[in-house]
């Protein structure tokens, strides 16, 4: 039992590295006023990116910042249609998604199979954690100390909140969602590169299976707030964890219903907080800034 | 003639002259994307001209090739008005997909149970319960939205991965064919519980369905006072509650028809095309109706057209596999791209 408990807490902190990152990613997105449905493609083109990157270089770190720049210059497409074009956030967060299917397969189909040496785990050995996930933590903390103590997120989160007010006020929201969304794509991409590089250590079409998608349900699970959304990634990487280890024990449970968990999971903690706590989410989320013309 | 209809006739006129012009835009629209994609393919060492030219002679340039078409067309059209149908009030359904898998299991277990059933009232039976399926599968994210819990966007996404994982659970598990070794799928369907198909073709009766939901689509939004209603909460929602339209209602019901719609779509993949149930149901069916819908901005005819466009894209994939050894989901590159185009249209246009 002690044994299970531990394999789960450890398998649970090890999933729930890339879903914080994403979550982030997401979290800081939305907290400029944007839904990015298009995570998904982001952390495939993180994934790939890297992959390939630590393959032929032979450098999984390189491939980690490879990924991340891929996250965010893909996220870019995008930021694009939403911010310049004022488009359908949905709908053109669906259409990055597909083109990151399409992109990361094409891209990683060559290098099916391959082998890397993945990320070093780190001392003390008894976890054995890469440095991914030991960043992982001090990084929510810096977000939120960006987001609540700094001038820049206190813009950021007035754009989200009022985008014709914080242009009144003499900013600039278009360049400030552009920013929140190249950052967004980087985490993205980290969180991508972790699942290759990190957890799987080898590439394979839609890797990210819908991982995306947790992690914006994650964001509103965690009512915006990066300290809260630590706690949402490691309830959702126990889910994927439990999966692991009650196949590993040979429990008598389909892992195709195993599997269903971060699903319903998702849904179940969107049902019982989305609906009582919408009042946390930024007041302009999902609109398009029309410029004061 | 009343003034009303002296307005409506204007309206109609305007539609027409807008649709020419659009049908024009949408071609230029479409040019510039084949464009980007063939720049795509080039950077990845292939040559477009022969991929494209690969698909044209494979789809459009043969009885065969065309034939295919309409048979993609059939589940394209389907799960495409199983989007349009609550888009009609602002709701996003991105979960047809999901909901086709389940109007499949659940069709899948009508021919798997009753069998024996004349082939008439076996094939109805299946048509019923694939809709209620995919009916049901998207009313739970339509209770949660009309609730007020959880936005329909991101539960029908979710619901995506569930529907799949639970197919899989029954051709793994307690469906699997017991002589069918290692393979998941379930056992053949018997002879009755296969639609009938259009003489040597794979064209089957699907088509009709399709083209049925496609008509009523059509005919209960302009003609009916549901339509009217509905077009209600989508222009002001405010307005419609005020004057009584029970909008919760109007939600779950929504999503349940149109969940039904990709239901059957499910329903007829599995009967006519696999003759048995496998995960590789759909090569992403529901999402390229999500697709459809928003290219053909919920118009019945657009929506035929447009199926039309992504069937051909779609069957290209499977022949851009085959002669150019690239991985089949690289259309859903050119797929992202007609959408980027459609989406990032200057305003003026729209």
């Amino acid at each position: 039992m002690i044994g299970f408990l531990r394999g789960l807490l450890a398998g649970s902190i090890h999933a729930g590295t890339p879903l914080l990152y994403a979550t982030l990613g997401e979290l800081i997105s939305e907290r400029a006023g944007i839904v990015n449905l298009g995570l998904e493609g982001v952390m495939l083109m993180g994934a790939v990116v890297g992959f390939v990157t630590a393959v032929l270089t032979g450098s999984a770190a390189l491939g980690v910042v490879a990924a991340a720049l891929a996250g965010g210059c893909f996220n870019m497409v995008f930021a694009f249609l939403v911010i310049t074009r004022r488009a359908n956030q949905l709908a053109s967060g669906l259409a990055l998604m597909f083109c990151g299917v399409g992109l990361s397969a094409l891209l990683g189909a060559p290098y099916i199979g391959s082998q890397v040496q993945g990320l070093n785990e780190l001392a003390p050995p008894i976890l054995n954690y890469d440095a991914l996930v030991y960043l992982a933590v001090p990084l929510a903390l810096l977000v939120w100390w960006v987001l609540f103590s700094t001038r820049w997120g206190l813009i950021l989160r007035a754009v989200g909140e009022n985008p014709t007010a914080a242009f009144a006020a003499g900013k600039n929201p278009h360049a400030l969602q552009y920013q929140a969304l190249f950052i967004a794509g980087l985490l993205g991409g980290v969180a991508g590169a972790h699942l290759s590089l990190g957890i799987a250590k080898t590439w394979a079409e839609w890797m990210t299976a819908g991982r995306g998608f947790v992690a914006v349900a994650l964001v509103i699970f965690s009512k915006w707030d990066p300290l809260r959304a630590l706690a949402g990634a490691l309830l959702f990487g126990g889910a994927i964890s439990l999966q692991l280890q009650m196949q590993a024990r040979g429990v008598p449970i389909s892992p195709f219903l195993l599997d269903m968990l971060p699903y319903l999971l998702s849904l179940a903690v969107l049902a019982v907080w989305g609906g009582a706590r919408r009042h946390a989410a930024p007041a302009s989320l999902g609109r398009v800034f029309q410029g004061t013309e | 003639m009343s003034s009303s209809a002296r307005e409506a006739a204007g309206a109609l006129s305007g539609v027409r002259n807008g649709r020419l012009e659009s049908l024009a835009r949408f071609g230029g629209l479409f040019a510039l994307a084949l464009g980007v994609f063939a720049i795509v393919l080039l950077v990845f060492g292939k040559n477009p001209l022969k991929a494209y030219i690969d698909i044209f002679s494979g789809t459009l340039a043969s009885g065969y090739g065309f034939s295919e078409i309409l048979v993609k067309m059939i589940p394209l059209m389907l799960t495409a008005v199983a989007v349009a149908v609550p888009a009609r009030i602002w709701l996003i359904n991105v979960g047809g997909e999901g909901q086709l898998f389940i109007g499949a299991l659940f069709a899948t277990w009508g021919a798997l149970t009753f069998g024996s059933l004349p082939s008439w009232i076996l094939l109805t039976m299946m048509f019923l319960l694939g809709f209620l399926g995919g009916g049901v599968w998207a009313a739970i994210s339509g209770i949660l939205r009309a609730r007020g819990w959880a936005s329909e966007t991101i539960s029908t996404l979710l619901l995506n991965y569930v529907a799949i994982l639970l197919v899989n659970y029954f051709v793994f598990g307690p469906w699997k064919d017991p002589e069918g070794v290692n393979y998941p799928q379930t056992s053949e369907f018997v002879s009755g519980a296969i639609l009938p198909a259009l003489g040597a073709t794979r064209v089957h009766l699907g088509l009709v369905f399709a083209l049925v939901a496609v008509m009523l689509f059509a005919f209960v939004l302009a003609r009916t006072r549901w339509g009217l209603e509905m077009r209600a909460i989508g222009g002001n929602q405010e307005a419609a509650r005020r004057s009584g339209i029970p909008i919760a209602r109007y939600v779950v019901l929504l999503m349940f028809v149109g969940g039904g719609i990709a239901g059957v779509a499910g329903m007829s993949e599995v009967s006519a095309i696999q003759g048995r149930l496998r995960p590789s149901l759909s090569p992403g069916y529901g999402y390229a109706g999500f697709l459809i819908s928003w290219m053909a901005a919920g118009h019945p005819l657009g929506i035929v057209a447009a199926s039309f466009l992504l069937a051909v894209i779609t069957a290209g994939g499977d022949i851009l596999q085959i002669t150019q050894g690239l991985p089949a989901s690289v259309v859903s590159i050119l797929m992202a791209i007609i959408l980027f185009v459609v989406l990032g249209r200057k305003a003026g246009m729209r």
